[in-house]
Formats: C-alpha cells, sequence, structure tokens
C-alpha cells in the first residue's frame, strides 16, 4: 500500500529550479570578472595550497578576455538573482514554511548526530521531520550566504553611494574577497547537496519536481481495525447482516 | 505499459494511489524539462541578438536600465573617502597607454573646449593651474577590479566650468573628453562631472603629471571606475546625447559609475 505525502509546495519547487540556472549565470559571470584581477590563492607563508584559478582551469571553461561580456550579465543576472530570492524569503515567511527550515535549540546539538550518522560513525538515525536538523542549518545559511552576495555585491558596485555597505563589510577590498569566498561556499554547497541528493535517492529526488513524496504503508495485509462497541453484543440483531458492516477507509 | 499511460491521462479517469503517482510524476518532469528547455533557448536568442557597441542589444538595454535605478541614488552629498598623503601609493600603477601617442609635443598642448554656440575656448595649462587648486587622495578603482590609494591635485571641474563662463554647458547632459591625437575619448554624465571630487589633474603625488599618467591635464572622477579618468585631455565638448566612448564600444557598461 503507498501513501501520498505532500512535501515540497509548488512555490519553492519553482524558486528551487529557477534557482539553478540564474545562479549558474551569475558564477559563470562572476568568473569572467574575477579572471580580469585573479589574485586569490590559499596557502601559508609562501606556499600556495590552492590558486583561484590555474590557467587550465580558465583554458577549460574559455574565461579569458571576457570582463565586458562578464560585468554585463552580471550586471543583467542580478535583478533575477535578487528578485527569485526576495520572493523565496518572503513566500517562507508568510506561508508559515520558515518553521520547517529555520534552526531550533535543538538543530545544532541535532546536526551533530545527522553528521555522525551521515559519515557512518552512529548507527541511530537523528529525527528526521521535514528536514532534519543539519538540513535546517544548511538551508538556512544558504540564505544568509544569498543575503551576503547581495550586499557585498552591492558594495562592489555601488562602493561611493552606497559607501556606508562597503564600510560595513569592512571596505572595498574586504567586499571583493567575501564577494568571492561566498561564490566558492555556493560551489561546495552544490557539490554536497548533489552527493546528499543521489544517497538520499530517488524519492526525494522525486519530491522536489512532483512535490510528494511516496510512503509505504507497510507490506502486511490491510487491518481493519474493529469496530467500537456501541452496544452489548446481545444488543445487536443476530439477524443483520455482517457484510453491510461499514470498515472505515485508512485515512491517508 | 503504453496502454498504462494512455489510461491514466484520461480525463475522466479515476485514479488509483500508483497511477496518480506515476501521472504525476511524468507531467512534473515534463514541466522541469520545459523549463530547462526555455532557458536553453532563451540564452540562446539572447547571445544571438545583434550586438550594440560590443554586448546584446538586449543585455545593452538593461544595462540602461541599472543606470536610471542606481542614478536615483546618485548624490553629490556622497563622497569617496578620502586618506590621509602618507596612504597615498609612490608608484601608481600604470594601465593603459592608449591615447598618449608618440608624436605628442607637450610645447603646443592645448585645451580647447568647444562652447554650446560653436565657439572654442583655446586655453593653456596656466589658465587651469590659476584657479584655487583642490587635493583628492582617493581610492582609485580600476574595472579589472584593483584598487589603489592615489594622490592628486588640480582643479574641481565645476570651478572651471563657473570660471570660464561655460554655466550654460553644465546644464547640459553629457561631457565628452578626448585625447588630442583622438585615440582615447570618454562621456561622462553632467552630475557625476559635477560631483565636488570630480577635477581637472594636473598633479601626481605633489608633482606634474607623467607623460604616461597624462601630462600636461588629465581626468580624475573617483565616482567612475579608472576607464572613465582620461588621461591628457586635448578636446572637451558638450551634448545632450552620449558622447562616443572608447570601452563603452568595446562591450562595457556606459554609466560605469560607483
Amino acid at each position: 500500500m503507498k501513501k501520498i505525502v505532500r512535501k515540497h509546495p509548488l512555490a519553492v519547487r519553482w524558486f528551487h529550479w529557477i534557482n539553478f540556472p540564474v545562479l549558474g549565470v551569475m558564477i559563470w559571470s562572476g568568473l569572467l570578472i574575477y579572471w580580469a584581477n585573479d589574485v586569490y590563492k590559499v596557502g601559508f607563508g609562501d606556499k600556495t595550497l590552492i590558486k583561484f584559478f590555474p590557467q587550465s582551469f580558465y583554458d577549460a571553461f574559455h574565461i579569458s578576455f571576457r570582463l565586458a561580456e562578464g560585468m554585463a550579465y552580471h550586471f543583467v543576472f542580478m535583478w533575477l538573482f535578487f528578485l527569485n530570492g526576495i520572493l523565496y524569503v518572503l513566500y517562507t515567511i508568510f506561508s508559515g514554511e520558515w518553521r520547517y527550515l529555520m534552526p531550533n535549540k535543538r538543530s545544532w546539538k541535532d546536526a551533530w548526530l545527522v553528521l555522525l550518522h551521515d559519515l557512518h560513525i552512529r548507527k541511530a538515525k537523528p529525527p528526521q521531520e521535514k528536514y532534519n536538523a543539519a538540513q535546517r542549518i544548511a538551508y538556512t545559511a544558504i540564505i544568509a550566504m544569498g543575503i551576503g552576495s547581495i550586499l557585498t555585491g552591492l558594495a562592489i558596485y555601488k562602493p561611493i553611494q552606497l559607501g556606508w555597505l562597503t564600510v560595513i563589510f569592512g571596505g572595498y577590498k574586504m567586499s571583493r574577497i567575501i564577494h568571492f569566498a561566498l561564490t566558492i561556499g555556493y560551489v561546495l554547497f552544490f557539490v554536497i547537496h548533489i552527493i546528499q541528493v543521489i544517497i538520499a535517492g530517488w524519492n526525494n529526488f522525486r519530491a522536489m519536481v512532483t512535490g510528494f513524496e511516496v510512503i509505504k504503508v507497510g507490506d502486511e495485509p490491510i487491518q481493519v481495525e474493529p469496530l467500537p462497541i456501541i452496544a452489548p453484543p446481545e444488543a445487536i440483531n443476530p439477524a443483520e447482516n455482517k457484510d453491510d458492516v461499514e470498515i472505515p477507509e485508512l485515512k491517508n | 505499459m503504453s496502454n498504462f499511460i494512455r489510461n491514466i491521462f484520461r480525463s475522466n479517469k479515476k485514479l488509483t494511489v500508483n497511477e496518480y503517482i506515476v501521472k504525476k510524476t511524468i507531467t512534473s518532469f515534463f514541466l522541469l524539462f520545459l523549463f530547462f528547455g526555455g532557458c536553453i533557448w532563451a540564452w540562446k536568442w539572447i547571445r544571438r541578438q545583434p550586438p550594440d557597441k560590443g554586448i546584446q542589444q538586449p543585455v545593452r538595454d538593461i544595462l540602461t536600465t541599472n543606470e536610471d535605478v542606481f542614478n536615483k541614488i546618485f548624490s553629490k552629498k556622497h563622497l569617496a573617502k578620502t586618506y590621509p598623503v602618507s596612504a597615498a601609493i609612490k608608484n601608481v600603477r600604470f594601465n593603459g597607454s592608449i591615447g598618449l601617442g608618440n608624436d605628442f609635443n607637450p610645447e603646443t598642448w592645448k585645451l580647447y573646449v568647444i562652447k554650446k554656440n560653436g565657439d572654442t575656448l583655446t586655453l593653456k595649462l596656466n589658465d587651469i593651474k590659476k584657479l584655487p587648486k583642490v587635493d583628492i587622495i582617493f581610492n582609485f578603482k580600476c574595472i579589472e577590479g584593483w584598487n589603489q590609494i592615489t594622490y592628486w591635485a588640480g582643479v574641481k571641474f565645476s570651478d572651471f566650468l563657473k570660471a570660464y563662463g561655460l554655466t550654460e554647458e553644465s546644464h547640459m547632459k553629457y561631457v565628452g573628453l578626448v585625447t588630442p591625437d583622438e585615440g582615447y575619448y570618454v562621456g561622462i554624465d553632467m552630475p557625476s562631472i559635477l560631483h565636488p571630487q570630480t577635477i581637472l589633474c594636473y598633479e601626481l603625488n605633489g608633482k606634474p603629471l607623467p607623460m604616461k599618467e597624462g601630462y600636461p591635464l588629465r581626468l580624475i572622477i573617483p565616482v567612475k571606475y579608472g576607464i572613465k579618468h582620461l588621461k591628457r585631455i586635448g578636446t572637451m565638448f558638450f551634448s545632450n546625447n552620449r558622447p562616443p566612448d572608447y570601452w563603452a564600444e568595446r562591450g562595457y557598461d556606459y554609466y560605469s559609475g560607483l
């Protein structure tokens, strides 16, 4: 017996899937811009661990000498990124969906249990609900990151007219670093997200497309609960046909 | 199988749970693929639009809209942050020689200002230097993404316009600047030109401008990216239409305001 459980509202599914190509264009055009002054690296002392980015990376994605194009597309698609993001946030607020998404008091402790479970260190399953504790933290953090990208983006885009914003983020250079680091954050999020979706399987993935999950309600034959006894047995007319007794339907 | 699928898409069919799952899954994924197909189609459509000055027309239109939107927050009261002289870098990054033609003769340089009525005002460097001098030490921002704190001095553009009777011109929408060799040219909106930190600059780090920084006179306009800070001004004119702009013709945003 299968049971349909509504999971993601239509609006959330649209916001999710629209964000995918829009963020893709933002990251691509951002790379075209970053190339023109590609000074960031991770390392210590004179040792460089990761250079953003090696020439082979630029070559593979045809990044070089396209600054003007990158800026143009970045400042067009920023509107879609912003609108989609703001509508999603407003939707979660007004629909009450935020209750499933925001971390609560228990989430910080439970997220640790989720991590241990996912890494196969701890067997016991942590409480799942609609989103488990780690998901709550991840899906809220990604919204905070989105807001961070928009604000640091504005701080770089209009560092004089919106100079107060640039000051908040520690100046022009720091705003650019944060803006870049957040993008690396999205890419890491994306990688983990994809792995988790693959592990979680078809039913979970389908829910982000159809909106529902399918739950198996036991393989054992359907058990019909006995009728509540209303009157003592002897009061029931023995002549009454037992087949007419209404069987309560299984509630979904 | 195909019978089963045909069956569940009959409109008057009462569906079992299983049929409902299959039907919804098919329609939802179909819509998702349609959406992705639409995205790809829209992308290809944008990419094949004829370019307007190096960038596809619809993209250029939105850049122009951005200009209107962000012009609303533009205020002369929003100043670029200024720094003490000690913060200024000594070796200023040299990043472009376009417009600095080799056959330039500093002896014969003059600034030609074409007035609204068609007259040309011809000025020497001393005509500019005799106006009140202002310093500006600010974070110069290149469109490539780097920035440097640099120390410049010259005459406020707004003072210059007043001193040479160009008030009528200052009510026009744009200023155009061109190098003597006509190799480099910019167009700048009047509000940005009238910004109090915009200067006609003749000094860098307290000394006359080096040749490669645009000797004898260049534009310093902190509210714009470096591409608008034209080196070596030869001709200045005023217009209600956008003057030609070297980098805007090569796909960059015309406004390029900060």
